[in-house]
């Protein structure tokens, strides 16, 4: 048995090359696609029967509402929240490329300011994707307010569900983009945390892409 | 703590082999197009909405869903980088959307929605 | 310096400071939380087994009054979501957690904390969903928890509130746990490991993490649903809102029928590892056994409804279903073929493991061909909900599952406690478990064809049925008996028993490379993998004449079995710089002696999984008419569990190196 040092074997080379984290990401994504598509596809399959109103595209009078209501969803509003989540995809992408390039000629000396700036770009993400949730409070407790809560109807149920959970992988976005912002503050982000960026990325856009199936869906299709 | 798994870049470069990234990874020049492109699709689309003609036809339906079809995938496209990355990513997100979309085809014709 | 005949089993070599029970409570070694796994599923299995123990004695006779009704729901409830839920995919994760990384010649998971995660969740949520009893109100809907009997409306109490919220808290687990494999069998496997070299049980292991992350989604949906309608008032399933009784049905489903995949291909994968050790030839077409499980896997989301043939869905649907049903036939029976033809030939050993092996092949046949008979919808009509059925799952998941997890018991005890179970004993065990198996559910075909129906208490008399029970029933304690003989034979096996060495049966893959049991680090060296059938290539290359493998990079081995010394080759896949023998248990070098970096145990899994559960738990007191503590107790789990989470996320793994 040897008893001198051994020199360290560190980690064996992995099959892929790739770093796990990424594949578990994608692995993760993939789930995801089948836990949005139970609830968009309960919405789809509860389109149109609700008994009581409100209704989303359609006015609603009694019997079916104790007063006569007009459709309950605001596309101008929500077509302005959309707006803002896919520019956060585009800040988060800035991000991404601002640690990826960090230091290199052409790319300024990050700081706060200028297309480099990791905190820049971070912190326009996490303000974009908190003024989202913003409007979705907004809408929640406007809805409320005109008489749709998630027990008047499927209706109400399906979508404060979907929409709610949207919001909740929106929120849990955004704190993993503080966090993010926190440690670059702290001691910086650079070239060799752009996977952990990538990680974060690829969450925050695939929350985005989730919202464009909703909007389609939810909101514009009648 | 990253795990080493293969030899370290260069300081002060990003580990893009980890990453995945085989090829070259999208420019500055088309992350604004794609924003451009989404920003677009999406005044079109809302813009149809107010059309009570298109509405009214049976384009609108379709139209709506390859709208946002096309802006679903160039944001996994060309933010997520699948266009750029190892094919193993395609085969993860892939395969489940496949089996997703075919989900929710099935219960809408079992519940007689379509 | 003890002797390796002294040495006690166990199932790990210990590191420094590894003993005790904090060193358990803080693992993060996939080996010993695999075998924490494989301790917590088997006394569930008691558990279950009790449970239907009792429905079997309820059952004896007609008009039987050992139970009451109320008891009777309780029972096949729990003995259902028990023997699914906390028996069967738990002692699956044991398997996957032992062998996966042996088989791929890796040191662990890609993620041993979230692995220690899983573990914690699994037994946590387990003991939640039992606690139930404590208060005389455990689940009791049954096992797929239909509505509208599960809406509030119907369940008042709290039987529900504990099986969906279980539930939830296990799902965790099993998605946790899928990520982790998948990473690691994609990631980390040896050099020269291709994906059509691996080992057939990591294959199916694989197979199954992607069904457990696509299907566990839709059950959480559909329990999101329940939770909602039961908490808030939702109206998912309420008819008079214009819900749907039916959505949950479908939402089930759609996860139920790849769930049974997900039950049956890992013992699937252990069979296919026993049959070629024990015909000394290799599994016959491997490709088609790696295709036919992955057209499985897939095939197995079209087919869900074939649970519904009895609900109205119309001739349409109903047909559809049917088809697709009767295909899945197809690549099923392909491997009952190859497996077959895998022992045509051989140079057979019945070892007890074999004959598990041997038995899941011929009764999962019959329970087969009661699936493909369900198949067809008129038939389907009469047999639904019926007996027919239950003796139809029976012989596919006990003859099944639980015949090919026992295999892979006997056939993995001595890698991982060193010692080799008792043959002798374990055939008493064999026969007793394949007598008592048939004994209880092969007469449930024949009462079912008569119209006995499911989940009822009770039966008169004068219906023909009185004999069928009874048989059951006496199968029942003759399969307690059996479970009674397993028992005996691990006790007494773990100090007693044969030696084993690395290599007791001459297998072909890589984890009988090592010493039994293996040391914490796994592999001193990464072997470099040379065909699918690395040892055989090594020890016995005249079964590869037809294996595709590649000749350089083939090294020679140290063979022992029994604990002696028999062969002396190069230096040895596994084995240190120098090409020592390893089967001296004491004289392993330590992981710090050869230079491998283990990650630093941990303590804050364990604690997430707590917080979790208890966060999920916390919605109870909402039918106890305390809403605000409910939310109080939500928020302060929630609180507690994410900054723990936060703690561990950023605590590195392992030491700086």
């Amino acid at each position: 048995m040897a008893t001198t040092a051994v020199p360290s074997q560190g980690h064996p080379p992995s099959s892929t090359g790739l770093d796990n984290r990424k594949i578990a990401i994608w692995a993760f994504i993939g789930s995801e696609c089948m836990l949005f598509t139970s609830l968009i596809s309960t919405y789809l399959v509860y389109k149109g029967k609700s008994v009581v109103g409100p209704f989303p595209h359609e006015a609603c009078n009694p019997p079916q509402c104790a007063q006569a209501l007009p459709p309950i969803l605001d596309i101008p509003v929500t077509s302005a929240s959309t707006f803002v989540l896919l520019m956060s995809s585009l800040t988060m992408v800035l991000a991404l490329a601002a640690v990826e390039n960090k230091g290199k000629p052409g790319w300024g000396p990050g700081g706060w300011w200028g297309l480099g700036s990791s905190k820049l770009w971070l912190l326009s993400t996490t303000l974009l994707g908190a003024i989202f949730l913003g409007f979705q409070a907004y809408e929640f407790t406007a809805f409320v307010r005109e008489g749709l809560t998630i027990k008047t109807n499927l209706f109400g149920s399906s979508f404060f569900t979907l929409t709610g959970f949207h919001g909740a992988h929106v929120s849990v976005g955004v704190l993993w983009l503080l966090t993010l912002l926190a440690i670059d503050m702290r001691r910086g982000l650079g070239p060799k945390d752009a996977l952990i960026v990538d990680l974060s990325a690829l969450y925050w856009h695939f929350v985005d892409v989730v919202w464009i199936v909703i909007f389609t869906l939810v909101y514009l299709i009648q | 703590m990253a795990h080493d798994q293969h030899p370290h870049p260069a300081a002060g470069e990003a580990d893009t082999h980890a990453m995945g990234e085989v090829h070259e990874h999208p420019t500055w020049k088309q992350y604004k197009w794609v924003a451009l492109i989404l920003t677009v699709i999406t005044i079109v689309e809302v813009w149809a909405y107010y059309v009570p003609a298109w509405v009214a036809s049976w384009t609108f339906v379709p139209s709506l869903l390859i709208m946002s079809a096309v802006k679903f995938t160039i944001v996994v496209m060309f933010y997520m980088h699948l266009k750029y990355d190892h094919k193993l990513f395609r085969v993860l997100f892939v395969g489940p959307l496949i089996i997703a979309a075919v989900t929710l085809i099935v219960l809408m014709l079992l519940f007689g929605q379509l | 310096m003890a002797t390796a005949a002294a040495a006690p089993a166990r199932l790990h070599s210990e590191g420094p400071s590894e003993t005790g029970l904090w060193s358990w409570l803080t693992t993060v070694d996939h080996k010993r939380i695999g075998s924490l796994y494989l301790y917590t599923a088997f006394l569930w299995f008691l558990v279950g087994g009790l449970e239907a123990l009792l429905l079997r004695a309820q059952l004896q006779g007609p008009n039987g009054r050992l139970v009451s009704a109320e008891m009777y729901n309780m029972l096949f409830t729990m003995h259902g979501t028990t023997m699914v839920f906390l028996v069967i995919m738990p002692l699956s994760a044991a398997f996957f957690n032992l062998l996966i990384p042996l088989q791929i010649g890796a040191r662990d998971v890609a993620f041993p904390r979230l692995n220690a995660f899983s573990y914690w969740v699994y037994l946590f949520g387990s003991i939640f969903m039992n606690v139930s009893w404590l208060i005389g109100q455990a689940p009791d809907g049954g096992w797929f928890g239909y509505t509208p009997l599960t809406t509030f409306q119907y369940s008042q109490n709290l039987n529900i509130d504990f099986w969906m919220l279980g539930l939830q808290i296990l799902g965790v687990s099993s998605l946790a746990a899928a990520f982790n494999f998948i990473t690691t069998i994609i990631n980390m496997r040896a050099p020269g490991m291709h994906f059509m070299r691996m080992p057939i049980f990591t294959w199916m292991s694989f197979v199954v993490q992607f069904l457990l992350i696509l299907a566990f989604p839709v059950i959480t949906i559909a329990l999101v649903f329940l939770q909602f309608d039961r908490f808030f008032g939702t109206t998912f399933y309420l008819t008079s809102a214009g819900g749907d009784p039916l959505l949950w049905q479908h939402l089930f489903w759609i996860f139920g029928h790849p769930e049974v995949y997900i039950l049956i291909l890992p013992a699937f994968g252990l069979v296919s590892e026993v049959l070629p050790a024990f015909s000394r030839k290799p599994l016959f077409g491997y490709p088609v056994m790696v295709y036919s499980g992955i057209l499985i896997a897939f095939l197995g989301f079209g087919v869900w409804a074939h649970h519904m043939f009895a609900v109205g869905m119309g001739p349409i649907a109903d047909t559809l279903f049917a088809l697709t049903t009767m295909l899945i036939g197809i690549p099923t029976g392909v491997k009952i073929f190859n497996w077959i033809f895998t022992m045509w030939g051989g140079d057979i050993r019945f070892t007890v493991a074999m004959k598990f092996a041997i038995a899941l092949v011929a009764l999962f046949t019959i329970g087969g061909i009661s699936g493909v008979m369900h198949a067809s919808p008129p038939a389907d009509l009469q047999q639904t909900d019926t007996y027919f059925i239950v003796a139809h799952f029976h012989y596919v998941l006990f003859g099944g599952s639980m015949m090919g997890l026992w295999a892979g018991t006997y056939f993995y005890f001595p890698k991982f406690t060193g010692r080799l179970l008792s043959e002798k004993i374990g055939n008493w065990h064999f026969w007793l478990a394949f007598i008592g198996m048939n004994l209880t559910f092969m007469p449930m075909h024949w009462s079912g064809l008569m119209g006995m129906p499911r989940r009822t208490w009770v039966y008169d008399a004068g219906q023909g049925l009185d004999l069928y029970n009874m048989m059951s029933s006496i199968g029942a304690y003759v399969q307690a008996l059996a479970v009674l003989v397993f028992v005996y034979n691990v006790v007494r096996s773990w100090k007693k028993g044969e030696i084993a060495g690395n290599d007791p049966w001459g297998a072909p893959t890589i984890e009988w490379s090592i010493p039994s049991p293996p040391p914490d680090y796994n592999f001193a060296r990464i072997p470099v993998i040379t065909s699918r059938y690395p040892m055989w290539d090594a020890k016995s290359p005249e079964l590869m004449t037809d294996v595709p493998h590649t000749r350089e990079g083939e090294r020679g081995i140290d063979v022992d079995v029994g604990g002696k010394h028999v062969g002396h080759v190069d230096h040895a896949i596994g084995n240190p710089p120098g090409g020592k023998v390893m089967s001296d248990h004491a004289a392993l070098p330590t992981a710090k002696q050869l230079g491998i970096p283990m990650p630093n145990p941990s303590i804050k899994p364990l604690f997430v999984a707590l917080f979790m559960t208890l966060m999920f738990a916390s919605m109870l007191p909402m039918h106890l008419g305390q809403p605000k503590l409910a939310v109080i107790g939500v928020i302060t789990f929630a609180i507690l569990m994410t900054l723990t989470l936060y703690s561990w996320l950023l605590t590195p793994l392992e030491d700086h190196h």
